[in-house]
């Protein structure tokens, strides 16, 4: 198939941007999304012309790291995907796409298409962890009781891979569902229980700093996350960080 | 307890709470309203003892007068953090593929829900105020019926009522149910919720137009 794309070009952190129409031709319906990428970008070499920036790693859906606005929405128009998962059977012969970096104050974009997402880094350190005594005295895991039900949900908060669509479509650029995600991941287990308290109010503070911006509960993370990840979770870290505010 | 305060899940609080608070006063003023449609008497009762009763006139009404002003307040102060989170806008963004016109435009809800109230109190409170303080003309316990029809007497008036009214619905069919999970509540009655704070979003609204419309055409 032959498109037309719109492309956002920005040379660096400084540069203003804008967005910039490429053909591309002969592109096959079984290519994945970043793959007609590449052949656009090796057109645009043999042409002596920059390549499209954009980020990518793993290529099936786990790493988190291609983040693409597709047609006005995170990771393009199909749900539980991630943008190397999105195939070019879901576009026609002579469509017009547009691509646009994760859009966000606290996501500053570097070059292209690729964006700064350390905002997710710092907020994890702020307290996404558990501290492990590894000196050999470390209770078996197994050996304490946790509720199926418990462990499912922990599990589904955990497949949160921190890819930031949450916060490229919130319109408020809110972050509230990966902080949710990590803040239940261990809420919901008994060994996250001891640092439960320092967790969501360091986490909350730093997202804060961030300056991502407050969740008005429209929902549109919810449907758009690649994972399925739950606004459950964000109820569920409203009440932790009541709980540890009082 | 200033962190807490600061902190952007505390403004979450602080718009449910106060949209709470509003949302049980709307029940109330419903309730009373609707008396005008079947008693005239009655009407002028509950009016008079709303008008008149220390408590309601000097602590409650303050009160009220606080949590509308603090609710817009809050909604201003949270929509200006908000765009300053957005950065760049996008050059394509389509918002109706994951999320509803009403939660996405709670702003633009507000903003006309704002105009009535303002018109609301030209048209009642403040003749009201004027009556009693100003002019302090002696109370008269069945004024109010005969206020309230005479106001209802231009198409104009009722038309933006109704108008009002729509906006009233929009922004309680995202608010509403949006407001227990801001609170941290969503379990397995968050269905129920959904289901009865969109049955109140519609019906409300509804009420106040029938009785806006009722007046206007039995005048």
């Amino acid at each position: 198939m032959n498109l037309t794309l719109k492309i956002w070009r920005q040379k660096g952190p400084n540069d203003k941007g804008q967005m910039v129409d490429y053909k591309v031709t002969d592109i096959s319906e079984h290519m994945s999304f970043l793959e007609m990428i590449d052949v656009l970008n090796e057109q645009l070499v043999e042409k002596d012309k920059e390549p499209v920036a954009f980020d990518h790693d793993c290529r099936e859906g786990i790493c988190g790291m291609c983040s693409m606005y597709i047609n006005g929405e995170a990771h393009g128009p199909d749900r539980g995907i991630t943008t190397c998962q999105l195939h070019m059977r879901s576009f026609k012969n002579g469509d017009t796409i547009t691509i646009e970096p994760f859009r966000a104050a606290s996501f500053p974009v570097i070059k292209d298409l690729v964006v700064d997402r350390m905002a997710f880094e710092r907020i994890q350190q702020a307290g996404g962890f558990i501290s492990v005594n590894t000196s050999g005295n470390t209770q078996d895991a197994n050996a304490i009781p946790i509720s199926k039900h418990a462990a499912d949900q922990a599990m589904d908060a955990a497949t949160c891979i921190g890819c930031g669509a949450c916060v490229a479509t919130c319109k408020n650029s809110s972050a509230m569902l990966f902080v949710a995600a990590k803040v239940s991941q261990y809420a919901l287990l008994p060994q996250g229980q001891v640092e439960a308290t320092d967790r969501v109010l360091n986490m909350v503070k730093q997202m804060d700093d961030e300056g991502f911006g407050n969740c008005t509960n429209t929902a549109a993370c919810e449907v758009e996350c690649p994972k399925g990840i739950s606004l459950e979770n964000i109820a569920r870290m409203n009440r932790e960080f009541l709980k540890a505010s009082l | 307890m200033s962190e807490f305060l600061s902190s952007s899940l505390a403004r979450k609080y602080a718009m449910a709470l106060s949209a709470f608070f509003l949302i049980f006063f709307l029940l109330m003023h419903v309730i009373i309203n609707l008396l005008s449609i079947f008693s005239e008497d009655a009407f002028n009762i509950a009016s008079h003892f709303m008008g008149t009763n220390p408590l309601i006139q000097f602590a409650m009404q303050p009160v009220l007068i606080f949590g509308v002003i603090f609710h817009f307040v809050m909604g201003f102060i949270l929509e200006l953090k908000n765009k300053k989170a957005q950065g760049v806008k996008y050059f394509k963004d389509n918002g109706a593929a994951n999320s509803t016109w009403m939660s996405r435009n709670m702003l633009y809800s507000g903003l006309a829900i704002l105009a009535f109230i303002v018109l609301h109190l030209i048209d009642f409170w403040i003749p009201e105020l004027k009556y009693k303080y100003i002019d302090v003309l002696p109370e008269d316990p069945n004024r109010y019926f005969y206020e309230l029809q005479h106001k209802f007497i231009s198409p104009v008036r009722v038309a933006a009522y109704v108008i009002a009214f729509i906006f009233l619905a929009l922004h309680l069919l995202h608010g509403f149910q949006s407001a227990f999970q801001s609170m941290g509540i969503n379990n397995k009655y968050t269905k129920s919720i959904k289901k009865i704070a969109k049955i109140y979003a519609i019906i409300i609204p509804l009420l106040f137009s029938m009785i806006a419309l009722f007046h206007y055409f039995n005048q």
